[in-house]
């Protein structure tokens, strides 16, 4: 069946159009065209936008604002965004990181969306034309968004506070075991004075281990201090089996990525 | 459902046509175009068998619309032999047995071109990362690699 591309100057013109039923938001089209081409008779139209905001980075003042159709590859070579060059690596290959947008990364679904647990860690900023929401609530209410994404704005992070994780079993392109990304504060003591967990693979889409977060205040970063957080990783979570591991294997081995990542082994 | 007008170089000379809006790049190359050098293996972005080189980037042509494409200089591996000879890609994997059933071969060999473009002499870490997105079922990929390694040391001898 043949899909209707329709092509919009501004991101609000584009809006009013995917309010039609079937009709879905065309980023880089590793997930809407692979829908279709995987038979997902659901997505009837499509619809895109060559705003030029979109595709827009601009560092100024330790944050960024990152367009929704900035790809993965733009991100991993842009010299200002050295923090996140990791996290939008581990996301595809080559040919994918060329075409997959940041916007898109919002909506993957588990086991991909590698970068979209780095920009929860993050507390990055959803935009649309209605405003910026927080990643969390934006996350949680993905499912039902109708608005296209135009942007994430972010905090920059200092290189020795944020860490990211993807464990996978194919090297040096695989899917996702899991995701893990890490902010944390530490005072002058050594102790953790803030820390932010976000985990990939262990729900149906990016979410917080805020049970460990918790567990990790006050201790400093060593195989004593991080045990309680390691023993409250899996709190709340509920991952995702797959071909790639069962949901058994998945809680069993997040305590033990996240301990070397807490530790620095990772 | 009404034609939609495309319009793209490809391998350096210009092509027109008129497709049904939402046909995928790899579709209207091979149906359309006939230029059946890059392949449909798993049309989910996972195989990297459909890989063509869009505007000097790697892409897969299963999950680019072919209307996205207006304007754009497109390589496929059937555009890189000049005058019945091959390039030197083509020809170090010849030599290297890096081709079995040949299936993967098309879009290993756009992901090693766009890594020679941009990097002549690249390291073997890097020519794994480089075709990290192309999976191959024969070869184990130890031959590809060598053709890889090959053809940027051939082509830096000939640049000498």
């Amino acid at each position: 069946m043949a899909l209707a591309l329709q092509t919009f100057a501004t991101a609000k013109d584009a809006n009013g159009a995917l309010k039609a039923a079937g009709t879905r938001y065309l980023g880089g089209g590793t997930l809407v065209v692979r829908a279709a081409n995987e038979g997902d008779v659901s997505v009837s139209g499509l619809v895109r936008s060559t705003d030029p905001a979109l595709s827009a980075i601009d560092v100024g003042g330790g944050k960024v604002r990152i367009g929704a159709s900035v790809t993965m590859a733009e991100i991993a070579r842009h010299p200002e965004l050295g923090a996140l060059a990791k996290a939008a690596r581990a996301v595809g290959g080559p040919a994918i990181r060329n075409m997959a947008t940041v916007g898109g990364n919002l909506f993957a679904p588990a086991p991909y969306g590698d970068f979209a647990v780095a920009l929860l860690a993050l507390d990055a900023a959803v935009g649309t034309d209605d405003g910026e929401r927080p990643i969390e609530t934006f996350l949680a209410g993905r499912g039902d968004s109708r608005a296209i994404v135009t942007s994430v704005s972010l905090t920059l992070p200092r290189a020795d506070s944020f860490r990211f994780l993807k464990v996978s079993r194919v090297k040096p392109k695989g899917v996702s075991v899991l995701s893990i990304a890490v902010v944390l504060e530490q005072a002058g003591d050594g102790t953790v004075s803030s820390a932010r967990i976000a985990l990939g693979c262990m729900a149906d889409r990016p979410v917080r281990a805020k049970a460990a977060e918790k567990a990790l205040i006050g201790r400093t970063l060593d195989p004593d201090g991080i045990a309680p957080a390691l023993a409250a990783a899996g709190e709340g979570t509920a991952p995702i089996t797959d071909p790639i591991a069962s949901a058994w294997y998945r809680a069993e081995v997040l305590p033990v990525h996240l301990g070397r990542l807490l530790l620095g082994l990772a | 459902m009404a034609k939609v007008p495309v319009q793209f170089t490809l391998n350096g000379s210009e092509k027109a046509e008129f497709i049904d809006s939402g046909t995928t790049l790899l579709n209207a190359l091979r149906d359309k175009i006939g230029d059946t050098s890059p392949k449909g293996g798993c049309h989910q972005g996972t195989c990297g068998a459909c890989s063509v080189i869009i505007d000097g980037e790697l892409r897969l042509s299963c999950l680019t619309l072919a209307e996205t494409c207006n304007g754009a200089a497109i390589t496929t591996t059937s555009g890189l032999a000049e005058g019945g000879v091959l390039h030197p890609l083509q020809r170090a994997f010849l030599d290297a047995f890096a081709t079995q059933c040949g299936f993967c071969t098309p879009g290993m060999i756009m992901a090693a071109k766009v890594l020679l473009d941009h990097t002549p002499n690249p390291s073997r870490d890097e020519v794994v990362e480089a075709l990290s997105g192309n999976i191959c079922r024969c070869t184990g990929y130890e031959p590809i690699i060598q053709a890889v390694l090959t053809a940027a040391r051939a082509n830096s001898q000939n640049a000498a």
